[in-house]
């Protein structure tokens, strides 16, 4: 079915009698990329037709039949501007780094981490020419560096594959220059325990007490996350960098709905996540995977071949289901991001105001939560597991639960959100004793039992207080 | 409790009981809970469960008169069935009756109306047919001969949403019930997900809608899987007629019913968790969504100058036959549509069957 897409915007498909009249003007970039993006696609689709010279849209300039065909009727030079302009735009409007930061770009060897890892690096250069010929110096650059996980403790590869790959990474970071990047490796297991046998068993068991197959794969996910922030934190990061992308997110969107996690899905869809003690920041949220992949091919940049594990869950299921909805509009990703983008995002969407606040231009205040206003402050509870908000009724299901006197057990699995609760908390009371006493520390110290809530309150308002009243005990 | 789908066990182990009664044979396994039943409980929990859905959404009131629209389809049929043995039950003291819309499809509709009558003397309910010819002038047959297989469905969708306003209105109904099913409403949480169609994303799970509108309508089966309806009408040899539509393969629809077939395999309970999603969906307050007002030209709810009804019906009474079909460009957007493809179909002598592209649209 070779349908143009019905993007908007012109259609460079010879049968399509669809023209610049039905493009309205708002979205058109989206529009554009749309139609450029399929355009790129099959070989046939070029008006010009095979072999003959092709004139960039952008710059005009012709390209030759022996270079890298034109990608997307753009040039590669242009098409390598335009995505590290989205890339630059997102960086900027949200304010993303400052120069006081010190970003960990998270690198799984896909050609998204690596693109991110790129223009990152490209940014830091360019504020490093700039350092440099600034007279006063005052602002300085902002630092990066660069985080892999080592899966290989539950990996199906042979274990000396994973020594070739580490070396490739840090060939891969050492070409990253002037600037210094640091490089930490961490394995998965450490975020169980520092000693890596015992981190190894724990993981494993813990793994293994999922049953459901996309409740592990999610688990998996949750525990990178852990494992980044821990490596930022030990390592004095600032901001914690993903590669993101609009497929990726799309694929969340959907996967998101599917598991019943509706309420809490805006959070995890918006250019800044500052939930975590080291915010999340995703600049490539608007640039596709065939984009991404395209670039890391026009620049020969490497990456690297994982081993994946056959999957048989609901998230891969979802993954086709979007490449389908690709094949028949390129375009579709976006929209699907788009809708997401409609609902209503957290308070943690916003940076938390902090020193630099002052800095930033008076337009971007607004990205700043107003830490004055106390709605913010407390206002979500999250799961411990995957750090998504409890909806309403979760909320209240677990104030019911906190009125009477639970183990710590039922306080964890009370706190968890309905998607987790199913998916990867085992059932029957003995499994899930066993599944919390394995769990790391990280996760379980997220949740509160209801008196600390109260010990709370009282420190909010201890200076109006003129009697500590220790018989009242009813916890609301 | 509920069993995930990826533990194994052993199917049809003979001679199982029913997990609810322990006294009868097992005859099946509930698509919703994988619980294996037998049948008598299988009825009691399936007619329980929309009882519980029917008060606790306080759906009725008593002395109503309620349409149950009916297609003869599946749906519409165990939905006839169910209401009147409840509202007999549970003295609900509904007037019921059904109400059916011909789109003049040969050998579809005619058939399947067929069924409808006989429900009519089946379950003593009262019978009204509307017909698109009667209320445009133009059956499917028609409309389909003249814009081809492309955007058909967005045409009968919105002629009969209508129809059954005006078929509701002439038999003097308080309220409109639907046979939308579980899996109805979570396709329609996907489509308006992927067409970002924000507006219909918030509404489309409400159980009742229409409130501000000409008649109400709400749907029972809203939390019922359409499996289990099947399997209802299977187990009572319920008469139904079950052919698909003849002019619906091309539905885009079709996307999302076979996603949501495979994820029912993996994960029942998924069905019920879109629209529990879709329940929780907030809108951001920047997000601008439609005003609701009326059409100017035959007074019903628009968020428009024309409703949807009235445009499409122009259209086809003028040889336009995209028109009403894709984006809105603002609202000089009639009228731009219209100069531009006059124009159009001037200089291309447009061939309505060949135009390849077009949008999503219902």
């Amino acid at each position: 079915m070779a349908s143009c897409g019905g993007g908007g915007g012109e259609c460079h498909q010879s049968h399509c009698q669809r023209s610049e009249e039905d493009g309205g003007a708002e979205e058109e970039t989206r529009e554009r990329v749309a139609s450029l993006s399929f355009a790129g696609d099959s070989p046939t689709s070029s008006a010009t037709g095979d072999g003959a010279l092709e004139r960039c849209t952008k710059c005009g300039e012709t390209v030759a039949a022996a270079a890298p065909r034109a990608v997307n009727g753009l040039c590669a030079a242009c098409f390598r501007a335009y995505l590290f302009g989205k890339f630059k735009l997102a960086v900027t409007t949200n304010a993303m780094i400052s120069p006081t930061d010190n970003v960990l770009v998270a690198f799984s060897g896909g050609p998204a981490s690596r693109i991110a890892l790129q223009f990152v690096h490209e940014m830091q250069c360019i504020s490093l020419k700039n350092w440099d010929a600034s007279k006063s110096q005052a602002l300085p650059v902002f630092g990066v560096g660069v985080a892999f996980i080592d899966e290989s403790a539950i990996s199906i590869g042979p274990l000396h594959e994973m020594n070739k790959v580490i070396a490739q990474i840090r060939s891969i970071v050492s070409t990253l220059s002037p600037a210094h990047k640091e490089l930490h490796i961490a394995p998965i297991e450490n975020i169980c325990s520092t000693s890596s046998n015992d981190g190894r068993i724990r993981l494993n068991e813990l793994l293994d007490s999922v049953t459901d197959a996309t409740g592990k794969e999610d688990f998996m996910k949750y525990l990178r996350m852990l494992t980044l922030q821990k490596i930022a934190l030990d390592n004095g990061y600032s901001k914690l960098l993903l590669g993101s992308c609009t497929s990726t997110i799309a694929c969340h969107v959907i996967s998101a709905t599917v598991k019943g996690q509706g309420y809490s899905l805006p959070g995890d869809v918006q250019y800044v996540d500052a939930r975590w003690e080291v915010p999340v920041v995703l600049p490539l949220r608007d640039c596709t995977a065939e984009e991404l992949n395209k670039l890391c091919h026009l620049d020969g940049l490497e990456l690297l071949q994982l081993i994946k594990r056959p999957s048989n869950s609901i998230n891969s299921l979802v993954s086709s289901f979007v490449a389908r909805l690709r094949d028949e509009n390129p375009s579709r990703e976006r929209t699907i991001v788009r809708t997401a983008e409609k609902l209503r995002p957290f308070c943690f969407n916003k940076f938390v105001e902090n020193t630099y606040h002052e800095f930033v231009p008076s337009r971007l205040r607004c990205k700043f939560q107003n830490i004055n206003n106390s709605e913010t402050a407390l206002s979500e509870v999250l799961c411990p597991l995957c750090g998504s908000p409890l909806s309403e009724p979760e909320v209240q299901s677990l104030r019911n639960i906190q009125e009477k006197t639970q183990t710590p057990v039922e306080n964890f699995a009370a706190h968890c959100c309905q998607s987790c609760s199913f998916q990867i908390l085992p059932k029957g009371a003995e499994s899930l004793q066993q599944f919390y006493t394995v769990l790391p520390q990280s996760v379980t110290v997220r949740v509160t039992d209801g008196t600390s809530d109260h010990s709370q309150l009282g420190e909010l308002i201890d200076d109006y207080l003129l009697v500590v009243d220790d018989d009242d005990d009813d916890g609301t | 409790m509920e069993e995930g789908g990826a533990t194994a066990r052993p199917r049809r182990a003979t001679g199982r009981l029913c997990s609810t009664c322990n006294q009868r044979k097992a005859a099946l396994k509930r698509p919703k809970t994988l619980e294996q039943i037998c049948r008598e409980c299988f009825y009691s929990v399936f007619e329980d469960e929309i009882h519980n859905v029917i008060m606790d959404n306080n759906l009725f009131k008593p002395g109503e008169r309620v349409a149950v629209a009916a297609s003869g389809g599946k749906d519409s049929t165990v939905l006839a069935y169910v209401m009147s043995e409840l509202n007999r039950r549970h003295n609900y003291g509904l007037d019921l009756f059904l109400l059916s819309v011909d789109e003049g499809i040969t050998g579809y509709r005619d058939d399947s109306l067929e069924t409808v009558k006989r429900n009519e003397i089946e379950y003593g309910l009262p019978l009204k047919v509307v017909s698109y010819k009667d209320l445009y002038g133009w059956t499917m047959d028609e409309i389909v001969k003249t814009i081809g297989l492309k955007n058909n469905c967005t045409f009968c969708g919105v002629f009969r949403r209508q129809a059954l306003d005006r078929g509701a209105a002439l038999l003097k109904a308080d309220k409109l019930v639907t046979g939308h099913n579980a899996d109805d409403i979570a396709e329609t949480v996907l489509l308006n997900i992927l067409r970002g169609d924000i507006a219909r994303l918030s509404r489309c799970t409400f159980i009742t809608t229409g409130e501000d509108g000409p008649i109400p309508r709400c749907k029972p089966f809203k939390y019922t899987y359409e499996k289990e309806i099947v399997m209802y009408a299977y187990f009572k040899k319920l008469d139904y007629f079950s052919t698909e539509c003849i002019y619906s393969p091309n539905a885009y629809r079709g996307f999302a019913r076979e996603f949501i077939k495979d994820l029912e395999r993996m994960r029942p309970r998924a069905i019920l968790d879109i629209i529990r999603s879709g329940e929780n969906f907030r809108t951001a307050t920047s997000t601008k969504m439609p005003e609701q007002g009326t059409c100017e030209r035959c007074g019903y709810i628009s968020s428009q100058k024309l409703c949807k009804a009235c445009l499409l019906l122009e259209g086809l009474n003028r040889g336009l036959p995209k028109l009403g079909i894709g984006r809105a460009r603002g609202t000089n957007g009639l009228n731009k549509r219209v100069e531009q493809r006059n124009l159009r179909s001037e200089r291309t002598g447009s061939n309505i069957e060949s135009k390849q592209c077009g949008t999503l649209d219902f």
